[in-house]
């Protein structure tokens, strides 16, 4: 009995007192909101990227744009995110008063526009060269070609890694609390801070992100049975 | 039609085509054969551009495609429909889609009309009942057969096939050879790399023999088969007749 009243109290003094869970409702608000911008940043950045490399891997051409995409490659993929969120709060947008969850956007969309690009990047290659011999020889143009004959095969193929990117994501905007965002994780935080009994709220926390990520995971695998369906069709 | 002037074509270090002068004429059904790595099919790559030229000049209707802006070479890709070995269908689209995406997207027809283009095709090819299939689920030899259809869509003036059935089970070759003679019979001009002897025979105007990246000799069937002159030629035909 001591230990389910000590459990009692501890949910009550975490969660229920003075509101505490809107600390994680709103962290987690938040939280969504950066990850679906940044999703929707990282993926028209990525397929840019992508095409922009994928045309000068099979045509020669893009040549500056090219090399200006694999400067972007390496120093996003080389750093950590939370380095590049701190560089472009404090260092880029560190005399200008603005927007931190428009930051954490910015920077997670880049950062996931990167990872993107190269998964995307892998599906266009993967396309069997035939299929751009097919299209051009009936008089489509490169990018009638690209976009009519390539582009929905590798985005079907890259469907299921692109997916795996965003949970990915969704973790990783997590540190978002280092440029004081209200975040998720910065939420359980918060109420520790307060509370000073650190069990409960990190539970809580992670408990949140496991659960969401089940979902998408759920959602991923059966995205990719009705894809594999679609192929035997 | 086709004029072919002092063609070479390397890769690397790979000489593949030396010094090919060819002309081919409207209405010729012309077919190439040889041992693999003779360069047959690299040529008829060439004629569309599908692998540009190392040097040498290819004219098409008295254009000379090897100095042509890409723009004019999409262009004149319409007019020379091309037949893969390996079908190329595009996986994603349904067979008639397959057919009308080209006409539709160059703006060449409506969607009504290039739908009822399609129809007839299929109705030539034999396979109208497969139209909202997807390619997945039809055979090999029905592959190449809408292969072909889709090329026809573009109302070409001379096609080109690349072994159009060295990917299909033997017992389907012959539907796709009985569409091409079909072509054949009305009138248009043909070029086909292939190793079918029997179609080169009854089919072909002209017969060429290419080894080693020249044209060693061609001429009509009948003499090129019953009495060849080179002994590279002689020695090949006895090996596959």
């Amino acid at each position: 009995m001591g230990f389910i009243n000590s459990f009692k109290d501890s949910f009550y003094e975490n969660f229920i007192a003075e509101d505490r869970w809107r600390y994680l409702t709103d962290g987690l608000k938040n939280t969504l909101l950066i990850t679906i911008l940044a999703v929707i940043i990282g993926i028209i950045l990525g397929f840019i990227v992508a095409i922009i490399r994928a045309t000068h891997d099979k045509t020669g051409k893009m040549k500056i744009l090219n090399f200006l995409s694999k400067i972007y490659l390496t120093v996003i993929r080389g750093t950590p995110v939370v380095v590049q969120l701190l560089i472009i709060y404090f260092v880029i947008f560190g005399s200008v008063d603005i927007s931190k969850i428009f930051v954490a956007v910015l920077a997670f969309g880049l950062n996931s526009g990167a990872y993107v690009a190269e998964i995307v990047r892998s599906g266009i290659m993967s396309i069997d060269n035939g299929q751009f011999e097919a299209g051009s020889s009936l008089g489509l143009s490169y990018r009638q070609t690209m976009t009519n004959i390539i582009l929905p095969q590798a985005f079907k193929n890259v469907l299921p890694a692109l997916a795996n990117e965003f949970i990915v994501l969704l973790k990783e905007t997590s540190v978002a609390g280092y440029i004081a965002i209200a975040d998720l994780t910065k939420g359980g935080d918060t109420i520790i801070s307060q509370t000073f009994n650190p069990f409960l709220p990190l539970i809580a926390v992670a408990c949140i992100y496991l659960v969401m990520v089940m979902f998408l995971t759920h959602l991923i695998t059966k995205l990719e049975r009705r894809l594999a369906k679609n192929d035997k069709r | 039609m086709i004029s072919v002037k002092n063609l070479n074509k390397s890769f690397g270090e790979l000489h593949i085509l030396k010094d090919i002068n060819e002309e081919i004429h409207k209405g010729e059904k012309v077919v190439i054969i040889g041992p693999s790595g003779s360069g047959k099919s690299t040529f008829l790559r060439c004629l569309n551009l599908m692998e540009t030229p190392t040097s040498g000049e290819i004219f098409f209707e008295d254009v000379d495609i090897t100095k042509a802006s890409i723009k004019e070479v999409n262009f004149l890709r319409r007019k020379m429909g091309m037949v893969f070995q390996h079908f190329n269908l595009f996986p994603h689209l349904t067979i008639k889609k397959n057919i009308t995406l080209a006409p539709i997207k160059l703006g060449i027809m409506t969607k009504e009309e290039a739908d009822k283009r399609a129809m007839e095709l299929l109705e030539k090819v034999g396979l109208a009942d497969k139209a909202e299939h997807y390619p997945t689920q039809i055979s090999g030899g029905q592959k190449q057969r809408i292969a072909i259809a889709r090329s026809l869509a573009m109302n070409p003036e001379v096609m080109l096939f690349d072994e159009p059935t060295s990917a299909l089970d033997p017992e389907m070759v012959g539907e796709v050879l009985n569409l091409m003679k079909e072509l054949a019979d009305d009138g248009m001009t043909m070029v086909v790399v292939t190793h079918e002897m029997g179609f080169a025979r009854e089919v072909a105007s002209r017969v060429m023999f290419m080894e080693n990246g020249r044209i060693l000799e061609q001429g009509e069937p009948e003499t090129f088969f019953g009495n060849p002159q080179n002994p590279r030629l002689k020695e090949f035909l006895s090996k596959v007749l």
